[in-house]
């Protein structure tokens, strides 16, 4: 068996049982015996299955998701860009949800758009993807036009503070009541997803995976820069396209559901080359992907355990590991 | 075998080359030489297909580059820039591997034949023992290796390199140019390089391309030199071109030496 396959085998009982250990934990004290239960339908009692199915299995997906769509987005903006800073909300995406949600929250009230109007049925979920598609679609008609994939980063960063800058005259001009709400949802949070939302934000987020694994080649010619990319056959404007779409699917529904959840993004691509020591993003993709889901569901559990934003949590548990990447990066060889 | 056709290039108003017409056969050397500016980079870009020429066109055995799709082109012409690639993690035989894209599916996954090539390839560029290094840790000289060693994997009739020798110490460019000679004659490439080492250039080349702005010179090596274009062309109040040693001497070379005689 090879070096990769043993990875692959480990890091994906880690997910297993990071995932049963996140789905037996909650504020009502339910045994595994009840849990398995109910998975299995021996149990029947409607109030438990309520709790184990709607409220913990729900987050747990949810946290799972997330990580992936994080951990797969961050490691196309690392490739793409070719830095190691880059994470998934470096072409502004999340400055774009958070405008649509302070729109939703702060500029509709202001504009005096009744909290029962037609513009409250599209969610505080809709008005932040509209807010990260917004910004991406600018970006990426923007990139058309820009042959160097420097000022594309720059675009980004500048649409990011754009939005920040409107987002900060709407919180000027708002109570504090309305300001709560907005910072709520900046926290980030896995737990206001329910079912229902759900079954909205895993078809997204399976069409930008699908998508990813599509560029894969791409992304490895692309590791070698674009011009040389270019000279290998590659069609550059269109990867790069395909590319921002599947980051737009991929992070901008997950920051438009749960709010912007930091580092994840960054630190568990770096996790995955050091454990694969690898480029080949056959092995990388993958491999991030079951890294962020195993590490948002251990960011769950800590969250769930101290009821911390899990926004915290991710950024303490984030930070050390991309210290450490830093630190090894730099040691004399 | 490379074809430029009336091919005129320039940014803005400005014209680098203009009614540029050459013709590489086969298994034929070429270095391309020009001063600082004069528009090399553009005319290898171009010829690469990487950028549209202002005017005429360029063929590639027989097809015109600028109708053909980014795949098809990437099996016709290889090229080497100036970039200096260091990916961490990227083992020297991965990246000779990705030489292979235009003949490999979506996934890039390498078949019987493509491991074939990238094995031949780092045979010929005596890589085997690097193979499984991460190029972080190999010299210049390795990296370019490893570069040229990619491009003959892509399998393609020519191979064009942008200042391949740039970085190079004396005894490694030299290496690298009976290298590319023997890519051109042992192996059947047309092979089109830039360069400012005119000694390695007339040395070891079939024939000499001259930027001589907006003009493009093109005849074999030893015309070249009887032509006067080189010593016109590569001179200012410091240095000249010697046609007999073919080196560029300085001309307080020359002054010292001739004080030392007058005594």
């Amino acid at each position: 068996m090879g070096r990769n396959a043993g990875l692959f085998i480990g890091l994906g009982a880690a997910v297993v049982a990071l995932f049963a250990a996140d789905l037996l934990t909650g504020d009502s004290a339910l045994g595994a015996e009840t849990v398995w239960g109910v998975l299995t339908g021996s149990v029947t009692d409607e109030t438990t299955r309520a709790i184990v199915l709607s409220i913990r299995m729900v987050r747990v997906v949810v946290a799972a998701t997330v990580g992936v769509a994080l951990a797969v987005s961050g490691l196309q903006m690392q490739t793409v860009f070719r830095n190691p800073l880059a994470d998934p909300y470096l072409l502004g995406v999340s400055s774009g949800a958070g405008l649509g949600v302070a729109f939703f929250i702060l500029g509709a009230p202001l504009l005096g758009w009744g909290a029962y109007g037609a513009w409250q049925s599209v969610g505080l979920a809709g008005a932040g993807w509209i807010g990260a598609a917004g910004v991406l679609v600018l970006v990426a008609v923007l990139s058309r036009r820009v042959k160097n994939i420097l000022g594309v980063l720059i675009m980004g960063v500048m649409l990011g503070y754009v939005a920040g800058a409107l987002i900060q005259i709407m919180q000027y001009l708002n109570s504090a009541e309305q300001l709560k709400l907005y910072f709520l949802w900046s926290m980030g949070s896995l737990g206001h997803v329910t079912a229902a939302k759900l079954w909205v934000m895993g078809p997204v987020v399976g069409a930008g995976l699908v998508l990813a694994v599509y560029t894969i080649k791409a992304l490895n010619l692309l590791l070698l820069g674009e011009n040389y990319a270019r000279t290998m056959g590659l069609n550059v404007r269109r990867a790069r396209t395909q590319i921002f779409v599947s980051t737009a699917l991929l992070t901008g529904t997950v920051t438009a559901f749960c709010g912007p959840v930091g580092f994840m993004g960054l630190a568990a691509p770096h996790v995955a080359r050091m454990l694969f020591r690898e480029a080949d993003h056959r092995v990388l993709l993958p491999g991030s992907a079951l890294l962020g889901a195993a590490a948002m569901l251990l960011c769950d559990l800590v969250a769930k355990a101290w009821t911390l934003p899990v926004n915290c949590v991710t950024a303490l548990l984030g930070i050390p590991v991309i210290i450490w990447v830093i630190f090894k990066n730099i040691r004399p060889s | 075998m490379i074809r430029l056709e009336h091919v005129t290039l320039g940014y803005g108003r400005r014209t680098l080359v203009s009614d540029a017409c050459a013709e590489i056969a086969e298994g034929k050397l070429v270095a391309l030489l020009g001063r600082n500016g004069s528009g090399k980079s553009t005319l290898l870009r171009a010829t690469a297909g990487l950028e549209k020429p202002r005017g005429g066109r360029v063929l590639m055995e027989g097809q015109d580059l600028a109708t053909l799709r980014p795949e098809e082109r990437a099996k016709l012409v290889s090229f080497v820039t100036t970039e200096r690639v260091r990916v961490p993690d990227l083992k020297c035989r991965d990246v000779v591997a990705l030489g292979r894209a235009p003949h490999t599916d979506w996934t890039g996954r390498l078949r019987a034949e493509d491991r074939e090539r990238v094995e031949e390839a780092l045979d010929l560029l005596d890589l085997t023992e690097y193979a499984e290094r991460t190029m972080d840790r190999m010299s210049d000289g390795e990296c370019q290796r490893v570069m040229i060693a990619r491009a003959f994997a892509q399998d393609t009739p020519a191979i064009l390199l942008d200042e391949p020798t740039s970085f190079l110490d004396l005894p490694n460019r030299y290496e690298l140019g009976v290298l590319l000679r023997r890519l051109a004659h042992e192996k059947g490439k047309c092979v089109l390089f830039s360069t400012h080492e005119l000694d390695i250039a007339l040395t070891l080349c079939d024939a000499i391309a001259l930027i001589d702005p907006p003009r493009l010179h093109y005849l074999p090596t030893q015309e070249m030199i009887a032509s006067g274009h080189i010593e016109r062309l590569f001179r200012n109040d410091t240095v000249t071109f010697d046609p007999r040693t073919l080196r560029v001497v300085t001309r307080l070379d020359i002054s010292q030496n001739h004080q030392k005689h007058t005594p």
